[in-house]
């Protein structure tokens, strides 16, 4: 008996390995929908033909596109490494408590009636206006819910651990628990509308969901933006560093690089970043000093950001000819390239001078893409290509599919960023041009015709990605219907893929 | 010290919170009173501007308009005087947007008017020749929910001391009363004088008849909004 490996129960990491593809799929979709109908408005009347108008608009499809990818896929990849990274580093299988296990799948559940609540009130306008946190007070409510339960998982499974020692992606999978506890708590602080009484005394009145949000204006807009900012933190950056610190030392077979860099990294993202949410208030009306703090910090940050990501490079060191071979390889050497890139765009975006160009055009959003696409997609994907063999016992189906799934979604981000920053500058720059006279030199509707052809790549860059995801989707679904089966012996390291 | 905080989960936990928490403290807390004071001419939204605002909340306009005018030249040539905090202290949420596809809305009720948002809103590529911008053609059927907009006057001034019913200072040295109904049914009953006076402007025969009938249409409630950012 004690000398037997231990068997770890993977039932719930299963389920939320489906819904990752499930509502990454969904979400990716949206995303092209609404990047086409920016090159093409009349994709807006074509879906409107359906007399779905209301429903398919580029405003009302928005919110619905950056909540899928952001709450269903990413945070399904999140849920499902976790249930499958936390039983491994901590030496002990769920299926040894019923009760971790009840919660486990009670957390599933949970999180897809969530979903589901939250995208039928998103087709009906039901939100708050805010960005990644528009759910109304009651889906809220839902949501502390399912992260509570989740929060006991997490801390269950540590209370049961064999290995004493909190390996790195446990460090960071806490801390994505606690800091979304804390933003989402306080930034979706607001009073339903029912318990308002009128003169009268009539009271439920107007609609039972609707709410008003406890700050006002400028406060408002610091609480919103000091969530915004660190919701990418702690949902697209300190779970994925998470999930790199495990799978890529485990598809590799090399120890990490440093400890002390790792250790240095985390401590100083986790001080670092939450500083940094006043640069998206920059030139706004909140105080200038917080615009400066956001600013300086943002700079700092590169700092724990580019410490992560050259630790998980430099464990490559010796290896590389593995980026050459594996295509797994290939996706998280690439996701680490990508958060350096990213991680210093953001902080050149957050200087004041450069601020004033970039602010509210398409650099932005290029920026948030080249993060997402290139890092958290690719890491997520890398993951489960990982996480499938050993969770379906079976060989990964094809990989040349997934090489070819590399190339194509490797353009598809590139096309997609390049693309942004043409448009985003562009347009920054018509925006303050004035001619000898002094007189602005374009009208709006200039700047935004001058976009067409860049709207128009992007649209094929982020089609590209989409293209991808079904190829990835695909080599998941035949890896666990007809991959070769294999031993256990065969998982140490790399995994087993067919050609 | 990290040693001992990897072996002790609780304390680890604890480490992490406080080091996360400090900068939200530090940051938000000190200006926060001092925000949320009105400048002059700030005055509280009337029924049918609230319900206005509801609508264009509930088509998240925001996704495409900011309404946060920097202190650039450009930007107050274009949209005029920059924004100033107290402008916003009854704007709960605030709608300042990340992305402007279509241009900046603070003051929009400077320099648009009724007549033309009816037209733009029915056809934005007919008025703004090249424009992106889709067509809400539901807006002109789709009933604006004033019971709802009510409640959220009465939380406004129930929960947050807005001042309805209560004189407020303007710019040029007058007073303001913002009136807040004191029923349901007197609510919808100013809510449709307010939209009576919109649609005295507006061409579209059938809100005209829809009004008439003591229906408001949300495209009617949405223009109220709009006239009032100045």
């Amino acid at each position: 008996m004690e000398n037997r490996p231990l068997e770890y129960d993977y039932t719930v990491a299963k389920m939320f390995m489906l819904t990752t593809v499930l509502l990454g799929a969904v979400g990716m979709l949206i995303g092209v929908i609404l990047a086409s109908e920016m090159a093409f408005p009349g994709v807006n009347t074509m879906l409107g033909s359906l007399g779905l108008n209301e429903f398919t608009n580029f405003s009302r499809l928005r919110p619905l596109h950056t909540d899928s990818v952001i709450f269903g896929f990413t945070l399904s990849g999140i849920f499902a490494t976790w249930y499958y990274v936390g039983q491994r580093v901590l030496k002990v299988s769920m299926a040894e408590s019923k009760l971790l296990m009840f919660l486990g799948k009670m957390h599933f559940f949970l999180y897809v009636l969530v979903v589901a609540a939250a995208v039928v009130s998103l087709f009906m306008g039901i939100t708050s206006s805010k960005e990644y946190a528009e759910f109304e007070w009651p889906i809220d409510i839902a949501v502390v819910v399912v992260w509570v339960t989740w929060g006991l998982g997490i801390f269950g499974l540590i209370g049961i651990r064999r290995e004493r020692s909190l390996y790195i992606s446990i460090w960071y999978y806490i801390a994505t628990f606690l800091g979304i506890a804390m933003l989402y708590l306080f930034n979706n602080m607001e009073i339903p509308t029912i318990l308002a009484t009128s003169p009268a005394g009539e009271t439920g009145i107007g609609a039972w969901y609707h709410s008003v949000s406890m700050y006002s204006g400028t406060n408002d807009a610091l609480v919103q933006w000091w969530y915004g900012h660190n919701a990418v933190a702690f949902g697209f950056t300190v779970p994925i560093v998470a999930m790199i610190y495990y799978f890529l030392p485990k598809e590799s077979g090399q120890a990490v690089y440093s400890y002390k860099l790792s250790l240095l990294s985390f401590w100083g993202l986790m001080f670092v970043y939450l500083w940094a949410g006043g640069h998206h208030l920059l030139f706004s009306t909140v105080p200038d000093w917080m615009q400066t703090m956001g600013s300086v910090f943002s700079v700092v940050l590169i700092l724990p950001s580019w410490g992560s990501a050259i630790n998980m490079l430099l464990t490559m060191k010796g290896e590389w000819q593995q980026v050459a071979t594996s295509p797994l390889i290939k996706f998280m050497v690439l996701a680490s390239t990508f958060y350096m890139f990213s991680t210093l765009e953001g902080p050149i975006q957050a200087i004041k001078s450069v601020n004033a160009i970039a602010h509210f055009t398409d650099w932005i959003v290029g920026h948030v893409h080249d993060g997402t696409l290139g890092w958290v997609g690719f890491m997520i994907m890398a993951a489960l290509f990982h996480m499938a063999p050993r969770v379906f016992k079976r060989e990964l189906y094809s990989k040349s599919l997934m090489g070819t799934q590399f190339w194509i979604q490797t353009l598809g981000v590139v096309l997609y960023f390049t693309s942004m920053w043409i448009a985003g500058i562009t347009q920054g720059m018509m925006w303050r041009a004035h001619d000898e006279y002094g007189n602005l030199a374009y009208s709006f509707i200039d700047t935004v015709t001058a976009l067409h052809p860049y709207y128009t790549i992007r649209a094929v860059g982020g089609l590209l990605y989409l293209i991808g995801f079904f190829m990835f989707a695909y080599n998941i679904y035949k890896t666990m219907t007809s991959g070769r089966r294999v031993e256990e012996s065969e998982l140490q390291s790399a995994s087993p893929m067919a050609a | 010290m990290f040693h001992w905080l990897e072996k002790h989960p609780f304390f680890f936990a604890v480490g992490v919170f406080l080091v996360i928490a400090f900068a939200g403290l530090v940051e938000i807390l000190p200006n926060f009173a001092q925000a949320s004071q009105p400048v002059v001419g700030t005055k509280p939204y009337t029924l049918l501007e609230m319900a206005g605002r509801e609508v264009y909340i509930k088509n998240s306009c925001n996704a495409c308009h900011s309404q946060l005018i920097r202190p650039f030249k450009a930007e107050t040539d274009r949209y005029g005087h920059y924004s100033l905090s107290g402008e916003y202290a009854y704007d709960r949420p605030f709608l300042w947007g990340s992305k402007r596809i279509g241009p900046d809305l603070h003051r929009v009720g400077d320099y648009r008017t009724t007549d033309w948002h009816e037209n733009h809103m029915k056809d934005p590529a007919g008025v703004v020749p090249g424009s992106i911008m889709p067509a809400y053609a539901w807006m002109f059927t789709n009933l604006a929910d004033i019971n709802t907009a009510y409640a959220d006057q009465l939380t406004n001034a129930e929960f947050f001391n807005v001042p309805y019913n209560k004189p407020v200072p303007m710019k040029d040295g007058t007073t303001l009363t913002v009136p807040m109904a004191k029923s349901v049914a007197e609510a919808n009953a100013m809510a449709l004088e307010e939209a009576k006076a919109i649609t005295a402007d507006m061409k579209d025969k059938d809100v005209q008849d829809m009004v008439a009938a003591g229906k408001i249409p949300e495209i009617v409630a949405l223009i109220a909004y709009l006239n009032s950012l100045k």
